[in-house]
């Protein structure tokens, strides 16, 4: 064990501190202003005619009796906007990799069920789909290869006639002599793993406004996501506009998920209408469009073996993975961004001297992929979590003995992966045996060894894994793309009424960054924390930012405050210096004021500003400095933030239904911020992971409908499906970023899954049964369970 | 293809609200719409989510699934007139105090959820509390603190807090 890490409650200090959310009041009394709640007086309202077909050529559009329809204002077809708008396209340098275009609405070819086709705007929604009716489209369909085995395949049906094929992108990894680890093994286990395509299911449907002000030739836009920077700065570009004239405002985001976190058509297709129409334009997307057209994810094929010494000892892991991508590679990301993740993580915290895997991204018509909670990670902790049960079961070691034996342990960090990742000193080993003690394993042993005698089907599940996050500059999701990921901004300033407040471009969907950037604003600047305002999600707050996505918002924007606010805290002293006529060394800021040291000499931040900013020749004009610091933070790598998770299920034999008995999650995210807001983050990872494992599944036909397009076919947790969620937290050694900070939002995703892949495995192992399908529904078990029962009838 | 308007008068949080409505305009349109409630949100319009539930002559609807003119002569609540009245404080206070939301997206409905089961059952244990929320949809949370503050209010009124 590691010593005991510090109890962040008894910590002093606003950082660790479990403070209420200062987000709660407006949105506890439906005070928020979501995307939706901004209503224009003379906005034009967007409904959008989808495509049907999975593949189509667009023979003819007639849109004239929708056109005259009654409060219907226009109707747009994609050549309406083609010279208006420059498309979507998202870049990269990989070898192999084929980019696509989107346009606000398809030009000559559909390529995925919901695809926009066609726009109408009207006086009120209810009037837009209406018209939508009326538009009568003629397709020819194309032939389609519905799924990345097929689509791959060098003689399929192509998507996209420009490229040379359905394989967007194709990457390799690998070091060592994978041949000889495998020559030289004592046993290999080895397994196909499937992962069904989930919808991130944010509650809160997708939604855009724009309003143009002719007069300015500006925009702006009011969007549900979690990338106003990256929408800004693309749409600049679409739209060929400057910067400070379009402004991108995410003021309340209803979730996320992922899913509000590429560039979409319907963003561009409402600006591109309100600056052609010189009117706000308004689409909120309904369930069913959420469904069909939000980005999805996890749609992954994974073939992997792992060759073992005798003792457990990992010698060498080999994998291809088959990513089905949908139909474009999605802006900014890349089609490469979930499945080469897949793989660069799939050796996960072990020490895997050789590692050769291969990962395909294969187009296919469907909705594009794109990130989701814990991008790839879900998949490959579940491939390589299932790998080291299977193994562990091979050798005869209880499963925690075969990840002891094989996690990096604490004198091998910094620790490089075979896929190139670096581990800086993260506590694999300690979060493994703090979830075994604290999830209480041996009395679940007991309690399924009393299940088993008594013939029911009781099994426990661990999985432990790691994260990069906060990722700086050095690493891309897909080398080249668009945008820098590594770094982002704080404005900070103390105003001449001694109010502080701290601009940032990130933007919080929930995750109550408000309450958590105020509290290291407050403790690295000395301020009372209720004096601060935090902005965030508006472009207009910085100069350049991304948004809030992949685990970043604590250690980089948290870092570019830390930064801002020590440098305001020095000016601060340089100006109490100088009017209280003492040493600096001498002065110590706390609680918004400046003291001397020992005396009774003192001056608040409100008469320090006032000093500077109103009272003419108080300090000399040469001397004086602005309370304003604008800091960005890129620190460069990333670090590692690890977990292991312990499940408990059982599963009914008469329904096939998995209850989840018990859950426990200990994890290492560094130093923590609010305790409150990374127990929320967790729970609610933990619960999205379990709806991935047992519930959640895109379904597409045969003929490429959709056909979980509806919330009663779609199945995500509710509250009687989600157990009570242990946490531990350890606090180890802090990675070397400026506030010590690891990202954590994600980490619950990756784990669910393998976990209680793991535990249903572990239920059902009497059986013979391993569940390397997830989502692993009652009709899948139900499925398996029979198949294995022939299988020993016919023994 | 759409009817002509009809008129209905009903009372909104306690006032009168006289108005001209398309017959099938659904409530949650008409409270955001037409009287900028915008507390009210929508999160599915089939009757999944939960996230539109509000108060109709006292029992809870979900606002996506009533027409406007199904409210005629009838006292609807909504989050804005349960928040202003001070029913749901100490429940508001045991969300804060729980973190009992992130996105806020659901919680509206979601508090009006669970305030109804509280008038109901006043000393609900968590599966109750877990049952009765089930038709409430909570992204971000994994509503562990949901049913903590739902218990917490609970245990509160017992003891006359």
């Amino acid at each position: 064990m590691a010593a005991a890490a510090p109890d962040p409650l008894l910590r002093p200090g606003l950082i660790g501190a479990r403070l209420p959310r200062v987000e709660d009041a407006r949105l506890l009394t439906g005070r928020g202003t979501y995307a939706d709640d901004v209503r224009p007086r003379d906005a034009a309202h967007v409904a959008i005619r989808r495509s049907d077909h999975p593949h189509a050529r667009i023979v003819s559009i007639d849109t004239a009796a929708a056109a005259a329809a009654p409060g219907v204002i226009g109707v747009y077809v994609g050549e309406d906007l083609a010279a208006q708008v420059r498309p979507l396209r998202a870049t990269s340098r990989m070898a192999g990799y084929h980019a696509t275009e989107m346009w606000p609405l398809a030009r000559g070819v559909v390529r995925y069920v919901g695809e926009p086709v066609v726009a109408v705007l009207a006086e009120d929604r209810y009037a837009a789909e209406d018209a939508l009716e009326l538009i009568d489209i003629a397709y020819e369909p194309l032939p389609a290869a519905m799924h990345a085995p097929e689509a791959a395949a060098a003689d399929a049906p192509r998507l996209h006639d420009a490229l040379p094929g359905n394989v967007l992108a194709a990457r390799r990894f690998g070091r060592g002599d994978i041949d000889a680890a495998f020559a030289g093994a004592h046993a290999v286990v080895e397994a196909s793993f499937r992962l069904h395509r989930k919808a991130p299911l944010a509650i809160e449907p997708r939604c855009a406004v724009a309003e143009w002000d002719h007069g300015r030739r500006a925009l702006d836009l009011h969007v549900a996501t979690n990338i106003p920077g990256v929408v800004r700065d693309a749409l600049a570009d679409c739209l060929d506009m400057p910067g400070n004239r379009l402004r991108v405002i995410a003021a309340d985001v209803g979730g996320s998920f992922g899913g509000k976190g590429s560039v979409y058509q319907e963003e561009l297709l409402v600006a591109a209408l309100s600056r052609l129409l010189r009117r706000p334009v308004k689409w909120t997307s309904d369930r069913l469009e959420d469904l069909a057209s939000t980005s999805q994810a996890f749609d992954e094929r994974i073939e992997a073996s792992l060759a073992l010494d005798a003792d457990g000892t990992i010698r060498g892991l080999r994998a291809e993975v088959l990513s089905d991508v949908g139909a474009y590679s999605i802006y900014p990301w890349t089609a490469a961004l979930e499945p080469v993740q897949v793989v660069s993580f799939l050796p996960g915290p072990y020490r895997v001297p050789a590692y050769a895997a291969g990962v395909r991204a294969v187009a296919t018509p469907k909705a594009p992929t794109g990130p989701y909670r814990g991008v790839g990670r879900p998949a490959a902790a579940f491939a390589m979590e299932r790998l080291i049960d299977m193994a562990a079961a091979r050798v005869g070691l209880d499963p925690a003995e075969m990840r002891r034996r094989n996690l990096v342990r604490a004198e091998e960090f910094p620790y490089r992966t075979g896929s190139g990742l670096i581990w800086d000193r993260s506590g694999f080993m300690e979060t493994l045996e703090a979830a075994l003690r604290d999830g209480g394993y041996a009395a679940l042993r007991a309690r399924q060894a009393e299940a088993r005698a008594a013939g029911r089907w009781f099994g426990i599940g661990l999985a432990s894994y790691v994260e990069l996050t906060g990722i700086g500059s050095r690493i891309s999701a897909a080398p080249g793309m668009p945008i820098n990921t590594g770094m982002e901004t704080a404005s900070l300033r103390i105003d001449v009424t001694g109010a502080i407040t701290a601009a940032f471009g990130i933007a919080s969907h929930g995750q109550g960054l408000e309450t958590t950037l105020a509290q290291v604003i407050a403790e690295e600047l000395g301020a009372r924390i209720d004096t601060i305002e935090v902005l965030q999600g508006d472009t207009a707050l910085v100069a350049s930012s991304t948004g809030s996505y992949a685990s970043r918002s604590a250690v980089i924007a948290g870092g570019a405050a830390t930064l801002a606010a020590r440098e305001v805290r020095a000016k601060l002293k340089r100006a109490a210096s100088l009017l209280m006529e003492a040493d600096e060394a001498d002065l110590e800021v706390a609680d918004g004021t400046v003291r001397v040291a020992g005396t009774d000499r003192v001056m608040t931040f409100r008469d320090i500003a006032r000093a500077i900013y109103a009272d003419m020749g108080r300090i000399p004009h040469d001397r004086r400095e602005d309370l304003i610091s604008t800091q960005t933070y890129d620190p460069y790598l990333g670090t590692a933030a690890s977990a292991t998770h312990l499940a408990a299920v059982e599963v009914d034999p008469g329904t096939y239904a998995v209850r989840v008995l018990a859950y426990h999650v200990a994890e290492d995210c560094g130093r923590i911020i609010n305790p409150l807001i990374v127990d929320g983050q967790v729970q609610g990872a933990v619960a999205q992971g379990i709806g991935a494992a047992l519930l959640e599944e895109v379904t597409y036909d045969a003929a490429g409908q959709i056909v979980t397009a509806s919330l009663a076919d779609y199945l995500a947790p509710t509250a009687p499906c989600v157990p009570p969620i242990g946490i531990t937290h350890l606090e180890l050694d802090l990675p070397d970023n400026v506030g010590g900070f690891r990202g954590m939002g994600e980490g619950g995703t990756i784990g669910a899954p393998a976990a209680i892949a793991n535990a249903l495995s572990d239920a059902l192992s009497p059986l013979g049964i391993a569940v390397d399908e997830l989502p692993a529904t009652p009709e899948r078990l139900f499925r398996l369970v029979r198949a294995a029962q022939r299988k020993d009838d016919g023994a | 293809m759409t009817a002509g308007p009809v008129s209905i008068t009903l009372t909104v949080n306690g006032e009168d609200v006289a108005a001209s409505v398309p017959p099938r305009l659904h409530l949650a349109d008409f409270l955001r719409e037409h009287l900028s409630l915008t507390g009210t949100h929508l999160g599915c319009e089939h009757g999944v989510c939960g996230a539109c539930t509000v108060r109709l002559d006292g029992a809870i609807v979900r606002a996506c699934l009533v027409l406007a003119v199904q409210a005629d002569g009838r006292a609807v609540e909504t989050i804005e007139g349960l928040s202003a009245s001070g029913e749901i404080a100490d429940l508001q206070a045991a969300f804060i105090a729980h973190n009992a939301l992130q996105c806020g997206y659901c919680t509206p409905g979601m508090l009006i959820a669970a305030q109804d089961l509280l008038r109901r059952d006043p000393h609900p244990d968590r599966a109750a509390i877990r049952e009765h929320l089930s038709g409430n949809y909570c992204r971000c949370t994994g509503y562990h603190a949901i049913v903590d503050a739902v218990d917490a209010t609970a245990r509160g009124r017992a003891d006359g807090r």
